[in-house]
């Protein structure tokens, strides 16, 4: 078990405090700080307190109830959505969100507020969450919810692991007819069709465009599905591919990406409308575990941006255009129009506008230079980069993306901290 | 409808065969130390679909304490499947400098199962069926320097399972000998995890599976039973001078 970040993309060594038990939790004692952490699909270090402890929470994998009626679940904070939807799947339930992978731990999803192909109908995972069990470092197990403990409530989702320890939570679930989604993907060129689409897409319930970002008059495919009516499933292999070690670093380059790019372009390159899986319609990169490995030993990184609807066009076509001229290839692109709902987080990542996550190889100095170009557009709009994936970001820059970070550090845990908190504050407060 | 009894539920490998039960509707008996693990537990395995789960909170280690214990286990009545999957590990380096230690990890792994073994194997003589399984270990097949205090437990316990299957089976009863090796659990939270460890998921599942055929014996993941073949056969003159 080794416990880095999903980007791999710098070495750190911690003290291990695995938790098995919700009874009887003992944190560590001593000077270094405490951090959560799940199955550690953050790319960078939000899920990562170099030199200090990390509290690995996959022992705390318990279910409390299910309630089949009314669609509530209650779990232990380290049990996987994957866990949750062999569960619940079958009986005629799913997630309300859900990542673009099922390998997230519940208490993961709260603390990053994750979203999916359905917030702009839904909102964030923090929206369905009624409460929790909060486990703070002076050793208080306080229940939070909308009504008891509301502060911390609002602080923890999207908190970023830094509010205590969440032991077990609650939430609703969707009702489904049965396991498969009814999936429409349309190949698009231009940014302009890409709001088209997602304008004219609004009554569907999961909508989400691929672009190829090394392509300067941009082609993509743009997918949007809702639940089949379906209750029969597919037949579908559950046999999983893994990349057992590193490659070599010049496996992934430029030619490469490109030739991936453009065979998946082709392959969707007709329209069409199927009924698929749920699995391949939302964990398409699943299948593959452990595909980060294919970036080779000095990992990669995203960036994930929100720019506010006002200024979306414009500035998503300027910053499309300044990655497509660095050359700095992206392997994996995403568009996504966020909607209005808001969630009860306060640092909650999203916001009505559009999102883009892009990957890009680990080239040193050079992919940061871009990132903080990036950084700069997207801070002059008053948009932000999302900490679930980020490796680099400033203390200005985050300070202005999250304005709320003021309100925040009343609630943080004294003895939580992580690498991300403690790069984007500086060290200290 | 399966009844199975399951001696230390707080283990996680047991957690995962009991949920695969459950997911069948069985109902089940489970036993282990602590109260409050029980109650999560019996919440756990009630979501999973077990039609029915009552516990009891026993300390094995205490003999006294057992013929109650396996008077509770048949007082609903006749029992389909008993799996004992307690255990400790001890410190092999502990146990080397305090005599008690290692005794405990013998009395633990081995004489309490041995007591709880010999009334439930009559209870089920009984009853004319059943299928007793038993978590024992790869450690038991040859006693390393690194852990024997463990390996003679399990070792010892793999003999005594070998004359009760001989004996059980005219009775229509099944033994069956679970030799895993690494798993990740909390039992091995402390050690560094390589390419060798498995989850204790598709451990139990191994687990389910070898209950569900009546084997004898399993290895699990299977490939232990060709990496044990090996060490067993290198002659003593050999192993002892090696560092395992
Ligand atoms: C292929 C892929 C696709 C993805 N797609 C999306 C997507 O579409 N949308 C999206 O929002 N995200 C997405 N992500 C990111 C991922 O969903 C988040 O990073 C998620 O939080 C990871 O969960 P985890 O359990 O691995 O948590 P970790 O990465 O281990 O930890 C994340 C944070 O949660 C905290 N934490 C974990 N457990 C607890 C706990 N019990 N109590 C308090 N804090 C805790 C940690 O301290 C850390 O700050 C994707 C990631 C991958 C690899
Ligand atoms: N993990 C491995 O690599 C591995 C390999 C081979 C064999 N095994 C065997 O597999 C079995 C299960 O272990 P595991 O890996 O699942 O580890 P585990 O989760 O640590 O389970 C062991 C359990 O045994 C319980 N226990 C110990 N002494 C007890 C006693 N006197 N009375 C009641 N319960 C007692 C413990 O209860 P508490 O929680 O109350 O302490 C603990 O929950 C063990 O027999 C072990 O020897 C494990």
């Amino acid at each position: 078990m080794s416990y880095d970040s999903w980007g791999r993309n710098y070495q750190s060594t911690h003290l291990i405090h695995p938790i098995f038990w919700k009874n009887n939790i003992i944190y560590p004692s001593g000077p270094e700080t405490l951090l959560p952490y799940g199955m550690g699909r953050s790319y960078g270090d939000v899920c990562q307190n170099p030199e200090e402890w990390l509290l690995p929470t996959r022992g705390l994998n318990r279910f409390i109830h299910f309630d089949r009626e009314q669609g509530v679940l209650a779990c232990e904070a380290g049990v996987s959505f994957d866990e949750i939807l062999s569960l619940i799947v079958p009986k005629g339930y799913f997630l309300p969100v859900t990542p673009g992978t099922k390998f997230v731990t519940v208490g993961g999803a709260i603390a990053n507020d994750i979203h999916g192909k359905n917030h702009h109908q839904k909102g964030t995972f923090g929206c369905y969450v009624t409460q929790f069990e909060l486990l703070r470092s002076d050793g208080q197990l306080l229940l939070c919810s909308p009504d008891e403990n509301a502060h911390l409530f609002k602080a923890t989702i999207g908190g970023l692991g830094l509010t205590g320890l969440i032991t077990w939570a609650e939430f609703k679930l969707q009702k489904i007819k049965g396991p498969l989604i009814d999936c429409e993907t349309i190949p698009f060129r231009g940014l302009h069709s890409f709001f088209n689409l997602s304008e004219e897409s609004k009554d569907y319930e999961y909508t989400v465009a691929w672009i190829d970002s090394l392509s300067l008059d941009l082609h993509g495919v743009f997918f949007r599905g809702n639940h089949a009516q379906e209750k029969q499933s597919l037949q579908i292999s559950k046999k999983n591919l893994a990349i057992p070690f590193n490659f070599p670093s010049w496996v992934l380059n430029k030619h490469l990406v490109r030739c991936f790019n453009t065979s998946y372009s082709w392959i969707h390159s007709r329209r069409k409308k199927h009924l698929v899986s749920y699995e391949p319609f939302f964990y398409p990169l699943d299948r593959i575990l452990n595909w980060n490995k294919i970036y080779g030993k000095k990992g990669f990184f995203q960036y994930q941006c929100l720019i506010p609807k006002k200024d979306a066009f414009n500035i998503l076509s300027e910053i499309l255009k300044l990655i497509a001229k660095s050359g700095l290839a992206s392997f994996l692109s995403v568009l996504k129009e966020f909607g209005n709902i808001s969630s009860p987080g306060l640092m909650s990542f999203p916001r009505e506008g559009t999102t883009l996550a892009m990957d890009f190889s680990n080239y040193d100095q050079k992919t940061l230079d871009l990132f903080n170009e990036l950084d700069q557009i997207v801070s002059s709009v008053h948009g932000r980069v999302y900490p679930a994936k980020d490796a680099h970001m400033s203390s200005v820059s985050f300070q202005n993306f999250f304005p709320e970070w003021k309100e925040f550090i009343n609630f943080v845990d004294p003895r939580f901290s992580s690498g991300f908190w403690r790069r984007v504050t500086g060290g200290g407060l | 409808m399966k009844k199975i009894a399951i001696l230390g539920i707080t283990s996680a490998i047991a957690l995962e065969v009991a949920r695969l039960y459950a997911k069948n509707g069985a109902s089940l008996l489970i036993a282990g130390r602590d109260e409050q693990k029980l109650s999560l537990l019996k919440k756990d395995l009630t979501v999973f679909g077990a039609s029915d789960v009552s516990s009891y909170a026993i300390d094995f280690a205490y003999l006294e304490n057992h013929t109650s214990f396996v008077e509770w286990l048949w007082s609903q009545g006749e029992l389909d499947c008993v799996l004992i999957a307690y255990g400790i590990l001890g410190n092999q380096e502990d146990c080397e400098k305090k005599c008690e230690l290692a005794l405990e990890v013998l009395h633990v792994n081995f004489i309490s199962v041995v007591s709880l073994l010999h009334r439930i194997s009559q209870k089920m003589i009984t009853q004319k069926s059943g299928n007793i399984a038993v978590i024992s270990s790869v450690a038991g097949d040859r006693g390393r320097q690194s852990n024997f205090y463990y390996g003679a437990s399990k070792g010892a316990l793999n003999i005594f399972l070998q004359g009760l299957r001989n004996k059980l089976h005219p009775h229509g009863i099944s033994v069956l000998t679970i030799k895993p090796g690494f798993v990740d659990t909390p039992m091995t939270a402390h050690l560094k995890k390589g390419f060798l460890f498995a989850a204790s998921a598709s451990v139990a599942k191994g687990i389910y599976r070898a209950i569900e055929k009546r084997k004898d014996q399993v290895y699990l993941p299977v490939f232990w039973g060709f990496i044990m073949f090996v060490i067993r056969i290198v002659p003593e003159k050999i192993f002892k001078k090696l560092k395992l």
